[in-house]
């Protein structure tokens, strides 16, 4: 009796140490893959290249009004991309998880990119998003969960951030949901973000990695400089219709300009005929 | 009770231990106000901040408070029918003695509570001042800048005589060396009134801001109280030159807006790059000769009404661009 006893202790055991129904690893150096999108994500997308995100009249209008300049203001120097945004740039990424060291059960998922450096926790034991009157992070509160092998990450309380680094606003009010499912040594990413005040459909988009355990991330430093001797308070943009870059994408690519301005429209295949 | 007995101390300082996690316990209180019907709005939430501050936030404004050994100090008191219910919550985190209420400015929607919490308290008073003042020592101290003081007194209906500042300054500064920090009251002249204070605890490194800075509208600009717009945008530059951020744009300095969400320097160089913009935007209107109309019909907030701008309520966008333009006229 005794010995069926600890079998059954033993079974029981065992099967707690299993991981909860769908957990899937996706810790590991991920190496990015550009090949979706590349123009945009690497030398960078143009000045009034909104094409193929439904952004709204507002979120148009805060993109011809965006100049470059803004970026050597030294407040705005040191800004990482957003967790939404920041997997579009050089997005060598490091995954690791976090467990209680007595249950053995998934805390949480880390993650850390290269440009600029910035971590990231997914929380993954159950815990509620803080109430909106908490700090807004460029990272955000990310909880996830497991949908089968495909872990679903939700984020809010995001300070405001971009769409396309071009001027192009995603506002601090906005809601995003991640699905990364892993496919053997290939991640992909699927980012939706759904925001009240600059888009009129959800945006969605892709990315993806290569497992590669030879990789390493190095230090990302930021100092802060004056680059150019201005008065306090300056800051640079476009009044409406003085864009000086309106055309220029359009007539590069030989488009309309109605085709590069945005909008959820251009986002579908018909808009191209 | 007396601020220098040890056994007081003591107690205090194990009221400041278990501060925290009282705090993390009303975090979750406040999340469940923040999505409940019109009662639960009137709950106010608390947010530890960093050092000896926290945040409380009340359904249309914020409540700075700063705890410690020597007592509690407060900036700004919520409306008067919020008072019960704001000392209620201040004594959750600290028994120790309030000793010093902040108004930020004159308006009721931060003065209403003064009288309740100001009489809760008790401040330091010796030597002549208790000869010639009997009461001097028998309530907080209320500190504003001196046109806090002209405008609740001269209001029509004034707040009872109770809420008004009982330490007024009229230079660009006062300062507070209390809960071993300096507390240092910077006014900031004609922003939201012309009696604006802003509150910069050094130690704990959060600063206080009040209606200069919101997160949840565009500011509004008391101009029949000395307000004016580029007062404001003076206001906010000031405040980005006080904070300091730590890593990537991020933390460091902590800002607790007048109304809405817990921030930091990149928060308040958002806002204050959207307000620099439409003062471009308006001013470039009006070197065209464009007229009032004119203005509002070229949207010259467009980009930004999503966010923070209002159809109705008691300050809407059509109100704040026709503030700008008379200024600017």
């Amino acid at each position: 009796m005794r010995r069926i006893t600890c079998g059954l202790v033993a079974l029981v055991a065992g099967f707690m140490c299993f991981p909860a129904f769908g957990q899937y690893d996706l810790s590991g150096e991920w190496s990015p893959r550009y090949h979706e999108d590349q123009p945009e994500r690497i030398p960078g997308p143009d000045m009034v290249e909104f094409q193929g995100i439904p952004i709204n009249e507002a979120g148009r209008l805060r993109g011809l009004s965006w100049s470059p300049s803004l970026l050597t203001v030294p407040e705005h120097q040191c800004k990482p991309h957003p967790s939404d945004y920041a997997h579009r740039g050089p997005g060598r990424m490091r995954i690791w998880n976090e467990y209680d060291s007595a249950s053995q059960q998934l805390i949480a998922i880390h993650t850390r990119l290269r440009w600029q450096a910035p971590e990231r926790t997914i929380w993954m034991d159950g815990r509620a998003h803080p109430p909106e009157y908490a700090a807004h992070t460029w990272q955000g509160f990310s909880t996830g969960r497991w949908d089968g092998e495909m872990l679903t990450v939700t984020t809010t309380h995001l300070k405001q951030g971009w769409y396309r680094r071009n001027g192009l606003a995603r506002s601090d009010r906005a809601h995003v949901t991640e699905h990364f499912i892993r496919h053997d040594n290939y991640l992909t990413q699927i980012v939706i973000i759904d925001d009240p005040v600059y888009l009129t459909e959800p945006f969605i988009r892709t990315n993806n990695w290569v497992l590669d355990p030879r990789q390493q991330i190095a230090p990302y430093l930021c100092d802060i400089v004056v680059e150019v001797d201005r008065p306090q308070g300056t800051v640079p943009h476009y009044l409406p219709g003085q864009n000086p870059f309106l055309e220029e994408h359009a007539d590069r690519y030989q488009l309309p300009l109605e085709g590069v301005l945005g909008g959820a429209e251009t986002t579908y295949p018909e808009f191209i005929e | 009770m007396d601020w220098l007995n040890v056994r007081n101390q003591r107690r205090t300082v194990a009221n400041i231990q278990s501060c925290a996690l009282l705090a993390v316990c009303l975090w979750g209180v406040g999340a469940v106000a923040y999505d409940g019907g019109a009662e639960a709005q009137a709950e106010i939430g608390v947010l530890p901040v960093q050092g000896n501050v926290y945040m409380l936030v009340g359904a249309d404004g914020n409540v700075t408070i700063q705890v410690g050994e020597e007592g509690v100090l407060i900036v700004d008191t919520l409306r008067e029918e919020l008072s019960d219910r704001l000392l209620a919550t201040i004594r959750e985190l600290s028994d120790g003695p309030i000793r010093y209420l902040i108004s930020t400015h004159a308006h009721a929607d931060n003065t209403g509570g003064n009288a309740t919490i100001a009489q809760a308290g008790s401040n330091i008073a010796g030597g002549n001042v208790l000869g010639a003042i009997a009461d001097a020592g028998e309530t907080a101290k209320i500190i504003a800048h001196e046109n806090v003081l002209i405008s609740m007194s001269a209001a029509e209906t004034p707040l009872p005589f109770a809420a008004w500042p009982t330490d007024t300054y009229f230079t660009d500064r006062k300062e507070v060396f209390f809960n071993g920090e300096a507390v240092q009251v910077l006014h900031q002249p004609a922003a939201h009134t012309d009696g604006d204070s802003i509150v910069f605890f050094r130690r704990s490194d959060v600063i206080s801001t009040g209606d200069i800075f919101l997160t949840t509208h565009y500011p509004y600009i008391d101009r029949d109280n000395g307000g004016t717009y580029q007062g404001i945008i003076d206001a906010l530059n000031r405040i980005i030159d006080l904070t300091v951020p730590a890593d990537r744009q991020e933390g460091g300095t902590m800002v607790i807006p007048g109304q809405g969400r817990l921030c930091d320097e990149a928060d308040v160089v958002e806002y204050r790059d959207m307000l620099t913009i439409i003062r471009d935007r308006i001013r470039y209107l009006l070197g065209q000769g464009a007229s009032l109309r004119e203005v509002l019909d070229a949207r010259p907030t467009l980009d930004y009404d999503g966010r923070y701008g209002a159809d109705s309520g008691s300050w809407t966008t059509v109100q704040f661009i026709t503030a700008i333009y008379e200024e600017m006229s």
